[in-house]
């Protein structure tokens, strides 16, 4: 019963676990939408960590980060989409190995 | 800092798993749709770990504005595009396995680091999950930052206009 | 009080940015003459307020004020500090209040100008400058100062840049002043090498305690040296005649009362340093006379109005620094003090005669005192300042330049008891050049203000507006009641030379020259000046009342072959041309040509070429594919948290 009482680290591992996954998906995955996603779970796995830590030092400092970074992260969602969707409209494709127009 | 309630260790483990499940949901899925309702899954786990921390509001706002207003968004634009699955998700090539040694390499790393946090224990009362402190915060402390949000907003806002609207007469 | 004074620092640079910037952002701003002139004006007659105010609440102790911590490295710190003392004070109040009159005096002078904003703009960070470089209680804080005074001087020289010949004089002026710069850091270098600190103070405490020892001597030379510069004396003084090419009141603020005189005021706040350094002084007081008289000779052949004013200025400021030399450092910032309130108003006094010159539009040259004459008639408040100023300068009791003049020449005789030593040739010198300063001078109000007139009589030139006079009446006045501060020591042992009292806990004059004094010295040389510069100004009057013009055929055959010499300037501009300019010229031209060809741009096409190479194998990096650089970012990640946690 001691090792299923969770602690701190229980909470940062599930975090770190997330942001893992989010930093694979966006470096394998090819729909944009769906690297879009990854970015999204990255940013929460985040927040994870932040409140966590705000609840271990009874601290308001985590908590509003968490509140700030929610906030970008729905202006970064609007704007990202509105990318995605000229980029489709161009394209009729969002794979982004065709999105390479950066290249030397 | 006291042990965790059992309520809490439940709490803990249900939502962990579940959000686990839903973001590997996330990485495997070729169904863009599918991907994006595993990630649903995966933020109301994560609402749900807030609230085994105490934090009521973020739990709160997460549903609100992920699960509710982002998500939505998403299915929108996923919906509107109409795009074929992605095909390749379970194929094997150098760069692909790369990416999972790394990833697992950066856990692996991580885990050094925070190996010292295994003694602090997760109980206990946390001051600012309620409304009232961080309404106070947000509005002395932080007053600033929240003002400077609101034109992050409104500059995200103008800029997706402009961004996604079409450029008819942009030619000639 | 004491809160204000941060003020006299800023609000001159606060004006300078206000006026300067504002004018050249806004055009509306930039055409309201009036409201620039009343905000550059007030940005430096504030500050003489507050300097004023502190000056009769002064209780004797410095204040120190700290702005704050400029740059800290090691045992190096320098802040913006400030000391306020009596001798800072007294330099304080001549250059704002000065500087205010010949604000007011701009006002009216630059009229219509195009860049009237700018010239305030320049004008007040000129005052910003000086503030530094008089108030300033560290040599960088001096430093600054020094160059930002410099920098202005540049700046209102070529003003009217695009006449080349006044944007040379500009450049000559800058170059010129760069060589004493040189001496001077180079003699901040050594201070610091030497005491550890940069502070005023703890230098002149050093030399006091005797742990400098030979060291003091070449710090006071190459303090000397960069004097030169700034301060026009040989071999550095041939910038100063041609920096006249700028505007008037220029002239009359920077390279008259103020700017000019930074030199004697350095020396002056380092006397100790100098006072142990007796060969270095000898040197001073050598070249300060030979300077003094030079351009006074060279004076007596120029035509040029602003010219002759110039050479005057040199000339007195050798007057200054021979005191210097001599020890007599009060004696010194009394001459400097009285030559700003003369100097100032014969230039303004210039300017006013040349802008009604200019202004009737038939003379070819403005500024040429030949085709001037009987000026007295139509400009009555411009000729009786200029009169007044030119018999203080030429030391006729009891008007200012008597006062100061006398104590110098007072200073060098009494320096030894020897009846034939440098310091009495230099005295000899000194009283020559006196009575040639009363005849230049003479010469150059008569030729101006007197006579016949010799300008075209279709139209007559107009007096100027009052914002130009009113200056010029107040400059005047203190021309004749400025020499009762430092009453002879003759009066009473020394008890009324105020200013000596004054200054006495900042400067330590050469106590010698009291222990030489005699009632019969004294009143010797008071007699002896009176009477030559008396007989000098009657002997030159009645010449050039008798002979108009032509009187100068008379100069000339009085002189003989020195004439030309003195009508060439000594030939010493195409002297430096021939053995520096051109020397320099070719080797630069020759030499330079080859090293810019192979070596420079050799090493500049080779960099291009190994850039352009090593860009080239590496640009294959840029796949366009995020997910590679994620990749790649990814690995830096675990490779440095690798290296944190195991390395």
């Amino acid at each position: 019963m001691d090792l299923l009482t969770p602690t701190i680290l229980s909470y940062l591992t599930v975090s770190l676990l997330m942001f893992a996954i989010g930093t694979i998906g966006v470096m394998t995955r090819r729909n944009g939408i769906v690297v879009f996603m990854c970015i999204e779970l990255m940013l929460n796995s985040v927040n994870l960590a932040l409140v966590t830590f705000s609840h271990m030092w009874d601290n308001p400092a985590g908590s509003m980060l968490v509140f700030f970074v929610m906030c970008v992260a729905a202006a970064e969602a609007v704007v990202g989409l509105a990318i995605v969707i000229s980029i489709f409209r161009n394209k009729q494709d969002i794979d982004i190995n065709h999105v390479n127009i950066f290249k030397w | 800092m006291e042990a965790a309630t059992t309520i809490q260790t439940v709490l803990f483990w249900t939502f962990s798993v579940l959000g686990l499940a839903g973001a590997v949901g996330l990485l495997f899925n070729r169904n863009a749709v599918y991907a994006a309702l595993s990630l649903v899954l995966n933020f109301f786990s994560i609402a749900g770990l807030y609230l085994s921390l105490g934090a009521e509001f973020l739990a709160a706002v997460q549903i609100l504005v992920y699960a509710g207003a982002i998500m939505v968004l998403f299915l929108f634009v996923i919906m509107l595009l109409n795009m074929q699955e992605e095909k390749g998700v379970f194929t094997f090539d150098i760069r692909r396995g790369a990416a999972f040694i790394l990833g697992f390499a950066f856990v692996a790393e991580m885990m050094v680091v925070l190996k010292g946090f295994w003694n602090h224990e997760a109980g206990g009362e946390f001051t600012y999950g309620k409304v009232e402190p961080i309404g106070r915060a947000l509005l002395t402390d932080y007053l600033f930052p929240f003002e400077m949000i609101s034109i992050v907003l409104i500059a995200a806002l103008i800029g997706a206009i402009l961004v996604a609207r079409r450029h008819t007469h942009q030619e000639g | 009080m004491e809160a204000l004074l941060p003020l006299v620092i800023l609000l001159p640079l606060l004006g300078s940015a206000l006026v300067g910037l504002g004018g050249f952002l806004a055009p509306g701003f930039r055409k309201n003459e009036s409201l620039v002139g009343l905000i550059a004006t007030a940005m430096v007659a504030i500050p003489f307020f507050i300097i004023a105010a502190a000056f009769f609440q002064f209780d004797g102790t410095p204040i120190q004020i700290s702005l704050f911590s400029w740059m800290q490295a090691g045992d190096l710190n320098i802040s913006f500090s400030y000391e306020i003392d009596q001798l800072s004070l007294l330099m304080g109040m001549i250059v704002t209040g000065v500087g205010s009159l010949i604000h007011i005096y701009s006002i009216g002078y630059m009229h219509g100008d195009g860049g009237y904003y700018k010239f305030f703009g320049y004008l007040n960070l000129f005052i910003f400058a000086m503030n530094n470089l008089i108030f300033g209680d560290n040599f960088v804080v001096m430093f600054l100062g020094w160059e930002g005074v410099g920098l202005c001087s540049y700046l209102l020289i070529g003003f009217w840049y695009k006449d080349m010949p006044k944007a040379i004089a500009a450049q000559k002026a800058f170059i010129a002043n760069r060589i004493g710069d040189f001496a001077m850091i180079i003699a901040m270098i050594m201070v610091f090498n030497l005491i550890g600190s940069l502070n005023f103070s703890d230098l002149n405490a050093a030399v006091a305690d005797g742990s400098l020892g030979d060291n003091a001597m070449w710090i006071s030379l190459l303090i000397f040296i960069a004097a030169t510069g700034k301060s026009a004396q040989i071999p550095l003084f041939v910038w100063l005649p041609d920096a006249m090419a700028g505007p008037t009141p220029v002239s009359a603020l920077i390279h008259a009362a103020t700017m000019v005189t930074s030199g004697i005021y350095l020396v002056a706040r380092l006397n100790p340093v100098f006072s142990a350094s007796p060969e270095v002084m000898t040197i001073i007081v050598i070249v300060a006379a030979l300077t003094a008289v030079v351009a006074a000779l060279i004076a007596i052949a120029q035509n040029d109005i602003k010219k002759v004013l110039a050479y005057s200025t040199v000339s007195q400021l050798g007057f200054m620094f021979m005191a210097l030399g001599a020890g007599a450092y009060t004696a010194a910032i009394f001459h400097v003090m009285t030559h700003a309130f003369f100097k100032a108003c014969l230039f303004l006094g210039s300017g006013s005669v040349i802008h009604a010159m200019e202004h009737m539009h038939t003379v070819e040259d403005p500024q040429d005192i030949r085709t001037m004459g009987g000026l007295r008639k139509y400009m009555p408040a411009t000729s009786t300042t200029f009169w007044i100023s030119t018999l203080a300068i030429s030391g006729i009791i009891p008007l200012a330049g008597f006062f100061s003049k006398d104590e110098i020449l007072t200073s060098l005789f009494l320096f030894d008891e020897s009846a034939f030593s440098i310091y009495k040739i230099v005295w000899f010198v000194a009283t020559l050049t006196a009575v040639l300063t009363a005849v230049y001078m003479t010469r150059l109000t008569m030729l101006t203000f007197e006579g016949k007139e010799r300008f075209p009589d279709t139209k007559h030139p107009h007096e100027s507006p009052a914002s130009m006079t009113i200056p010029l009446w107040i400059l005047a006045a203190l021309a004749v009641v400025g020499g009762f501060l430092g009453l002879p020591y003759l009066i009473g042992h020394g008890e009324f030379h105020l200013l000596n009292h004054w200054l006495e806990p900042v400067i330590t004059n050469n106590p010698a020259i009291e222990e030489n004094a005699s009632f019969g010295k004294e009143i010797f040389l008071i007699l002896l000046s009176t009477l030559l510069a008396i007989g000098a100004v009657f002997f030159t009057r009645n010449l050039y009342r008798k002979h108009g013009l032509a009187a100068d055929a008379k100069v000339k055959k009085a002189f003989g072959g020195l004439f030309r010499v003195m009508e060439g300037k000594f030939f010493l501009d195409e002297l430096y041309n021939a053995i520096l300019i051109k020397p320099f010229m070719s080797i630069g031209n020759r030499a330079l040509s080859w090293f810019d060809n192979n070596i420079v741009d050799g090493a500049v096409n080779g960099s291009g070429t190994v850039v352009a190479n090593i860009g080239e194998s590496f640009r294959k990096l840029q796949s366009g594919l995020i997910s590679n650089y994620l990749l790649i970012i990814t690995t830096g990640v675990v490779a440095m948290l690798g290296y944190l946690i195991f390395g």
